[in-house]
């Protein structure tokens, strides 16, 4: 078996996702290539090949891949499919965005958010919002996945595995990218943070996010949201944590004013320790926190900003 | 401008999901269903560029059972113009119905195709974007905002970080993340109007697609479930467990 992993990146930095993914092809077992797609990307090209686990990063560096358009980005993966049994991305954005495009130009059926392998041709994927939990198998001849990074160790680093350049340009010129606007922030992202803190509705407002920030700067830690408060318009999108937006399972979970929506608890259930603070007693939040803490949080965030020092 | 949208027949987002006891599958045996919610909020953009001249019909598709006539009557109800269903037993695969769809496509030369981005029964997040690379048509997936520009339609996408903005050559597919807009309710009136607005009844078999099932689901479980832990009585007396029983904190 040979399994290609494509590589999640920013051009400058590999994301913590490629090496949880190749734990998740060791336990598919085979030979694990990885896919560098961008431009300018020779940092993470080199970044990949110190995983252990890989034995070979192919690296397509060219500009119609810098924003790695789903078009583009598919067609250079279904060139290189040929030679693979397992194809891997995570289920991010930029996954979820060009996969089913590979398995449908394959002919073949994509598996979403897998979050375990039972073998090399049996996953399991949550289901109805994480509600259910199913096992299935595709008797396809290439299995298309997108991985739940959250659900699998990191890799570790020490290997220099060899590095090719292909040259190959796929270039679509029905779609044109016109710009972005990425959120910039000194703390970590929420897929990787070790401590998360999210507010809730609970926060009642925008500014009051900056009690948590106080807090996550303390701790290191990255602030999330609930659909609630972003759909309130307290905060950005960007930071929901939820069924609906990003899945994490940081080592601590802070939940802050959050009542535990099914749609949120969906996006931190796998936290290795949740912490909710909440005024309200019969808060569903409760029912998963490791650590109640039944207060009002504009007097408990102040004091424990103070009590981290 | 025709839009075309699909909408999917799923159980209704408020109803607790049931898990036979054989453990094959959901139970959705007398459960309420309704119009997936990203469905929902295709349909209303898609009103909404009615609405401001854009597009001249939308045509509302859904691919399941007959029961799926509810949803499509639901569209029609909230100002889709007219409904194809394509009438098969169960739910075909992300893969088939993509498919399906592309035929319909090719039958109906849409401006634009408007597809929730996921629906939330599989949870696949695929339809979309593998409609895109059948119908040799470029897209735009989980959309805040979609402005049609003569022959082209800027779209701005969530993505992880932030926004991104897309420039596609008309015709595109575009799949819906939950702030492109508020659905509207249907109006009595409106409902019953959507009664009469024309149907149009296909198969599969008709439209030449396979949709014998690619995927075996060996089981359907429920999550591990999370036992609650202790309440504690002062923000001091969380942070000491943190610290020491937890030691997540230094």
């Amino acid at each position: 078996m040979s399994i290609l992993i494509y590589a999640e990146h920013d051009n400058a930095q590999l994301k913590a996702e490629t090496h949880k993914l190749v734990t998740a092809a060791s336990e598919i077992g085979g030979e694990v290539h990885v896919l560098v797609a961008g431009a300018g990307c020779a940092a993470v090209a080199s970044q990949a090949s110190a995983i252990s686990g890989v034995s070979k990063v192919i690296v397509a560096d060219n500009s119609v891949y810098a924003h790695q358009l789903a078009e583009n980005i598919a067609e250079l993966v279904l060139s290189l499919a040929g030679g693979y049994t397992h194809i891997l991305a995570a289920a991010t954005t930029t996954g979820k965005n060009f996969m089913p495009r590979v398995a449908a130009l394959l002919d073949v059926v994509q598996l979403s958010d897998v979050i375990g392998i039972e073998s090399a041709d049996t996953f399991i994927r949550p289901i109805y919002a994480g509600n259910a939990i199913a096992t299935v198998q595709s008797s396809d001849k290439v299995k298309v996945l997108t991985v739940r990074a959250t659900s699998f160790d990191a890799a570790p680093e020490g290997n220099s595995a060899a590095v090719e350049a292909i040259d190959s340009v796929f270039e679509n010129t029905q779609v044109t990218f016109e710009g972005d606007e990425m959120v910039k922030s000194d703390r970590p992202e929420l897929t990787a943070a070790n401590i998360i803190i999210s507010g809730g509705r609970g926060m009642q407002d925008g500014e009051h996010f900056a009690m948590l920030e106080r807090i996550a700067d303390k701790l290191g830690a990255a602030v999330g949201a609930s659909r609630a408060a972003v759909d309130a318009g307290f905060v950005p999108n960007d930071m929901q944590v939820g069924q609906t937006g990003k899945i994490v399972a940081p080592e601590l979970y802070i939940a802050v004013g959050i009542s535990g929506a099914i749609q949120h608890l969906a996006g931190m259930k796998d936290s290795k320790v949740i912490v909710a603070i909440n005024k309200d007693p019969e808060a569903p939040i409760f029912q998963v926190a490791d650590y109640g803490l039944e207060a009002d949080l504009f007097a408990a965030l102040p004091e424990l900003e103070s009590a981290l020092g | 401008m025709k839009i075309l949208v699909p909408v999917k027949r799923v159980i209704d987002y408020n109803v607790k999901v049931r898990i036979k006891t054989d453990q094959t599958d959901v139970d959705l045996t007398n459960t309420k269903m309704a119009m997936n919610p990203f469905c929902e909020i295709a349909v209303e953009e898609a009103v909404r560029l009615k609405e401001k001249g854009v597009a001249t019909e939308i045509v509302a598709v859904s691919i399941g059972p007959k029961a799926c006539q509810e949803q499509i009557r639901n569209a029609m109800a909230l100002g889709a113009d007219r409904g194809i269903h394509v009438e098969c037993d169960g739910f075909p695969e992300s893969l088939q119905v993509a498919k399906i769809l592309a035929k319909l496509v090719e039958q109906e030369q849409p401006g634009l195709v408007l597809v929730g981005k996921q629906s939330i029964d599989s949870d696949n997040n695929q339809t979309a974007q593998m409609l895109s690379a059948l119908a040799k048509i470029p897209q735009g997936t989980f959309a805040s905002a979609v402005d049609v520009e003569g022959d082209k339609v800027k779209v701005t996408r969530e993505i992880d970080g932030g926004l991104q903005t897309l420039k596609l050559t008309l015709p595109a597919v575009i799949s819906t993340e939950l702030r492109l807009n508020e659905p509207r309710y249907a109006k009595l009136p409106d409902i019953m109007k959507a009664k009469r607005k024309p149907l149009a009844v296909m198969t599969t078999e008709e439209l030449g697609v396979d949709i014998a099932p690619r995927v075996n689901t060996l089981k359907v479980t429920p999550p591990p479930s999370r036992s609650a832990g202790v309440k504690v009585e002062s923000v001091a007396e969380l942070v000491a467990k943190l610290r020491d029983e937890a030691k997540v904190i230094s």
